[in-house]
């Protein structure tokens, strides 16, 4: 590699974690914040002895995992335009984002839930708790342990899949390398940076889940 | 006929009466007609071989399950402002829903389990499980509470466990915690379902010692064990349950001896004798 590659490199790096920061981070927060959320919701209607409820769950979350997320993307941003609704590149993408990241955390939350053992509930009933109690001081507390993570693994895997916000024109990470290399004609230097880049965000977040996982494990025996 | 037709007592008003309790899973009648009742101070302890329903009935009267037919009569812990309060089955049809939530309340209200498996809450402390219930669903001051919750853990020998995790605990101190918690619910009727058979032989003697020292106090139990010599020293009455029937039932020195049933007879004697 050149002097002028290296210096090339260190005069993108600001730009690249200005798109990390502005981009890529605030995007997966807040898709991964709205997700969890959608697929709480998704997790109880799929436990729901109403039918019709877990049916319509079922259906969405099949529908998430079963196309692609770029697809989704390309159907609220560049779709729906023609039925008359515009939106934004950054709602579109927290949109789209939110959306799938509910159908993949709606399977995780379901599991951690059921695995939490029926004694739990029998013991909640037994001290007067009703359902919707019993399922917020008792159960989920002890399924938050278990899903802690799979659900880091959705969030990575999320923090990733914000470089495809790219392309609906949403500035983030990826889209600030991309033009950095258009214009300086550095594919392999500017890409292999920005892999790097997300990397480190990944660590991060690894090691946090680490943390977090250390916090809920006082109540287990090791 | 129910267990209580040869108690001597009989000036002691019936707290828990059950009259014809049916319980199906699927094509399994686990219970065909179950009648009981316990006076107030009293303590039943059902006896059976494994799957005659005996928990099924324990289960019913905190209504962990909806029975499909007959009716629980429970009544307060004072006559004068708590008035019986009456579950008739058959108009539920074994569904949740076709119990009205308040009476279903007020059952589980008077009644407290403890459970064989103890089924403490695992990411809560000793402390915290005793007072969940009358903090968070009684809503009862919680300093009161507090103290009263000290003192029964300190009672049964664990006031220095206060602040533990109940993986911290021996499955005889975690079912102890499990009777203080039943009991800090200030419920009027005491139920075990195995209280003992989850737990080491050693540890098994703390908790009989306890529970019987709670019903010399007075508390109303239905227990229950497949501990006889423990029946045969703290209950009133032992009925024995198969085949989801009551077929026997009785003063526990009396019957234990001397079972006028064949299958009572053969149950004892395979207990007696296991091989």
């Amino acid at each position: 590699m050149t002097e002028s590659t290296w210096q090339l490199l260190l005069d993108s790096l600001w730009p690249l974690i200005h798109g990390a920061i502005t981009g890529t981070i605030p995007l997966a927060l807040a898709s991964f914040a709205i997700g969890l959320v959608l697929a709480l919701g998704l997790a109880l209607m799929r436990l729901s002895r109403r039918r019709w409820l877990s049916s319509i769950a079922q259906v969405y979350i099949s529908i998430v995992r079963g196309t692609p997320l770029l697809v989704q993307l390309f159907v609220i941003f560049y779709g729906l335009p023609s039925l008359g609704v515009v939106i934004d590149p950054w709602p579109s993408a927290i949109i789209a984002f939110s959306i799938n990241v509910g159908g993949y955390a709606a399977e995780v939350i379901r599991a951690a839930i059921l695995s939490v053992p029926k004694g739990q509930w029998e013991a909640a009933y037994m001290i007067g708790m009703s359902h919707r109690r019993a399922l917020t001081r008792i159960i989920l507390p002890q399924a938050a342990r278990v899903s802690v993570p799979p659900l880091s693994n959705t969030f990575i895997s999320l923090v990733k899949d914000t470089s495809l916000a790219s392309l609906i024109l949403v500035t983030e990470l990826f889209r600030e390398a991309q033009q950095v290399a258009a214009f300086s004609q550095q594919f392999m230097a500017l890409y292999l940076e920005a892999a790097l880049l997300y990397w480190l965000i990944c660590l991060v977040l690894s090691s946090g889940q680490g943390v977090l996982e250390k916090r809920l494990d006082r109540y287990v025996a090791h | 006929m129910s267990p209580t037709d040869r108690n001597p007592d009989q000036s002691a008003p019936a707290l828990l009466t059950v009259r014809g309790l049916q319980k199906s899973f699927g094509d399994n009648q686990v219970l065909k007609s179950i009648d009981l009742t316990v006076a107030r101070g009293k303590v039943l302890a059902l006896i059976g071989p494994s799957g005659s329903g005996k928990t099924t009935v324990l289960r019913c009267l905190n209504g962990l399950e909806i029975a499909d037919g007959g009716t629980i009569e429970i009544i307060g812990a004072d006559d004068a402002t708590h008035a019986p309060v009456t579950i008739d089955f058959a108009a539920a049809h074994g569904s949740r829903s076709g119990v009205p939530k308040k009476t279903l309340g007020t059952l589980r209200d008077r009644s407290a389990m403890v459970f064989q498996h103890y089924n403490l809450f695992p990411h809560k402390t000793v402390l915290e499980n005793v007072m969940e219930g009358p903090v968070v669903v009684q809503r009862r001051p919680r300093a009161e509470v507090e103290a009263e919750a000290l003192a029964l853990l300190e009672r049964v020998g664990l006031g220095e466990k206060r602040d533990s995790y109940p993986f911290e605990l021996s499955g005889g101190q975690q079912q102890r915690v499990g009777i203080v918690r039943a009991l800090a619910l200030r419920p009027t009727l005491l139920l075990f379902d195995e209280p003992t058979s989850a737990l080491d032989p050693e540890l098994v003697g703390d908790v009989l010692r306890l529970i019987k020292e709670l019903a010399a106090e007075g508390w109303t139990m239905v227990i229950v064990t497949h501990e006889l010599e423990f029946a045969r020293e703290v209950a009133s009455e032992v009925a024995f349950v198969d085949g989801g029937t009551i077929v026997e039932h009785g003063d526990p020195k009396e019957m234990l001896r001397n079972p006028q049933h064949e299958r009572t007879r053969q149950f004892l004697h395979r207990l007696l004798f296991p091989f």
